[in-house]
């Protein structure tokens, strides 16, 4: 089974809930899929044991063979290649931009003359390790890359189907999230009870049911705000799937990177608990 | 005119709390949320929707199945595994390349533009606010994070306004990009844990990236008096000015679910501490 954590807002508490639900089960793996900014490894303090780096094709242009005749710039959709043609027997120019080109190939499918191979462009590494028998696979992207997408789909590829995998997702809504979630078997959305919580939880159900992946909510820090989430939930039939009241102690621990069943050895059950929960809506 | 914009890399560290009140603070500004696909800023700020405009951006590929023959051409030229085994388009893959649309023998495919979310140009009891909504699992965030900077700077230069300030969204990538190239001032606000200290140095590079000059303030600074130490030291070294501290209190989540800003909601220290941050912006 693919267990996603997501979250419409960012800081509710989805690396909190992703590494200690794997902390409290056998037989785990873990994908930090927050690739922007990934924190898993901060509380798992994984071994890494290899480093692969993450590439996306580009496209390079052998000036011998082109002709400057513009198709690769007419089919590029991403406006990632420019071509002056050459006038008064001068040579003519072609200028990639790779920070704008997904990789998609057009321009090598479809150029007349064959003119173009295309070559790896690094947008960042995925880095390989384990905690005891639990397999962990994080991806990090290069400071400055915008797409991180391709990615967050290259971590994916390590998805090992014999093992309860837990994704741990990027905030928000758009196309790192969707990348992410998509062909999981279940969503535990973490929220916090306030205006800013529901509002951009209502925006993460609708994703979820858009993509039909079946989901739950965990609040957290449950004690501080109101009961619109709570109400919100009743309403829309949504179940909550586990309640974490506010703690300094939580707190503290949490800043230091100590995960909380380590810190507070009763939420070992509780997190078992949210397991077989979401096995019982599954089935 | 100065645009400021406001980041964080870790989500919930505070942005829009911080933001929220320097919209209550300044004077003569237009506020911006970019953070286009989980906007809050809205719930603080109470915006009238003076002008509500289509975002359109991107494009998805539409299979014909009258023209199509099921050759299988598209499916095996789609990077993106948007091809679904009925030939029909799984939309949340595709990237709208077009390939399919080039390769397709039988003219079966076209491109259908994205209607890909919505922004508005607003009236607040603070004046001009310019956000926006994505679309549902909509991309391109980054063009619409353009477009609304675009917009607010206009207004600006039309209304002779003094900053732009900007509500950024958490990460790294595309629309924080699209937030932070070519402002003034980067404000990053962070969190006294490793996780807040861990993507704060990664924003802060990307800051430094495009040349930009940065300020820092550190929310719930007394969760962790040494973690909170640590980001200092870490900012001593990178040069980087600590312009605020604000203490954890839990009258900033009462404020948020009476829909205020903090400044003035109540008198408190945190209000005390933002208000000295934007004397220091100033």
């Amino acid at each position: 089974m693919i267990i996603s954590v997501a979250s419409g807002k960012g800081g509710t508490g989805k690396t909190t809930v992703a590494v200690n639900l794997a902390l409290s089960l056998k037989n785990i793996q873990l994908l930090d899929c927050d690739v922007e900014e990934p924190n898993a490894h901060i509380f798992l303090k994984p071994r890494i044991d290899g480093e692969k780096k993450a590439t996306i094709p580009v496209p390079e242009v052998d000036e011998v063979k082109c002709t400057y005749c513009g198709k690769c710039r007419e089919v590029c959709a991403y406006h990632a290649i420019a071509v002056l043609p050459g006038n008064d027997g001068k040579k003519g120019n072609v200028l990639v931009f790779p920070h704008l080109c997904h990789g998609c190939g057009a321009c090598r499918l479809l150029c007349l003359q064959g003119a173009i191979k295309e070559v790896d462009r690094e947008i960042g590494v995925i880095e390989i390790g384990a905690k005891g028998d639990l397999q962990f696979i994080h991806g990090r992207l290069n400071i400055g890359e915008a797409m991180s997408p391709p990615l967050i789909r290259q971590v994916k590829e390590y998805i090992n189907a014999t093992r309860t995998v837990i994704i741990d997702a990027p905030p928000g809504t758009s196309c790192p999230v969707i990348t992410a979630v998509k062909g999981s078997d279940f969503c535990v959305l973490v929220t916090e009870p306030t205006p800013f919580g529901l509002n951009d939880l209502i925006l993460a159900v609708e994703v979820l049911r858009k993509l039909q992946i079946p989901f739950g909510v965990v609040i957290n820090r449950s004690d501080i705000g109101d009961g619109k989430v709570e109400d919100y939930c009743r309403t829309e039939n949504i179940p909550v799937l586990m309640k974490i009241p506010f703690s300094r102690e939580i707190a503290v621990s949490y800043s230091e990177g100590v995960p909380i069943v380590e810190s507070d050895v009763s939420y070992k059950d509780k997190f078992i608990n949210l397991y077989l929960d979401i096995c019982k809506i599954k089935k | 005119m100065k645009q400021i914009v406001v980041i964080s890399g870790k989500g919930g560290t505070g942005k829009t709390v911080v933001t929220a009140s320097l919209a209550a603070l300044a004077k003569n500004k237009v506020m911006v949320d970019c953070d286009v696909d989980a906007a809050d800023l809205h719930l603080l700020l109470h915006p009238t929707v003076k002008e509500r405009h289509e975002f359109r951006s991107g494009q998805s590929a539409v299979i014909d199945s009258n023209l199509c023959k099921k050759c299988g051409k598209c499916a095996l030229v789609c990077r993106f595994g948007a091809i679904k085994i009925d030939y029909t388009i799984e939309p949340f893959s595709c990237e709208g390349c077009a390939l399919c649309s080039h390769i397709c023998p039988h003219g079966a495919i076209h491109m259908k533009e994205n209607l890909a979310g919505e922004w508005f140009v607003s009236d607040t009891q603070h004046g001009p606010f310019v956000h926006a909504k994505l679309g549902i699992a909509e991309e391109n965030s980054g063009k619409l994070v353009a477009k609304i900077r675009q917009i607010a700077k206009e207004l600006a230069e039309k209304q002779n306004l003094n900053y732009v300030i900007i509500d950024g969204p958490p990460g790294i990538g595309c629309p924080v990009i699209a937030s932070l190239s070519g402002v003034d001032c980067v404000l990053i606000v962070t969190e006294p844990t490793l996780s807040g200290l861990h993507d704060a140095q990664r924003v802060m590079e990307l800051a430094k990236h495009f040349n930009i000059s940065i300020k820092l303030v550190v929310n719930k600074y007394d969760l962790n008096l040494a973690m909170t130490q640590r980001i200092e030291e870490f900012c001593r070294k990178q040069d980087v000015p600590v312009i605020g501290k604000i203490v954890f209190d839990k009258t900033v989540v009462k404020a948020l679910v009476a829909g205020k800003t903090i400044v003035e909601y109540a008198e408190c220290a945190v209000g005390d501490e933002i208000r000295k941050v934007w004397e220091d912006i100033q």
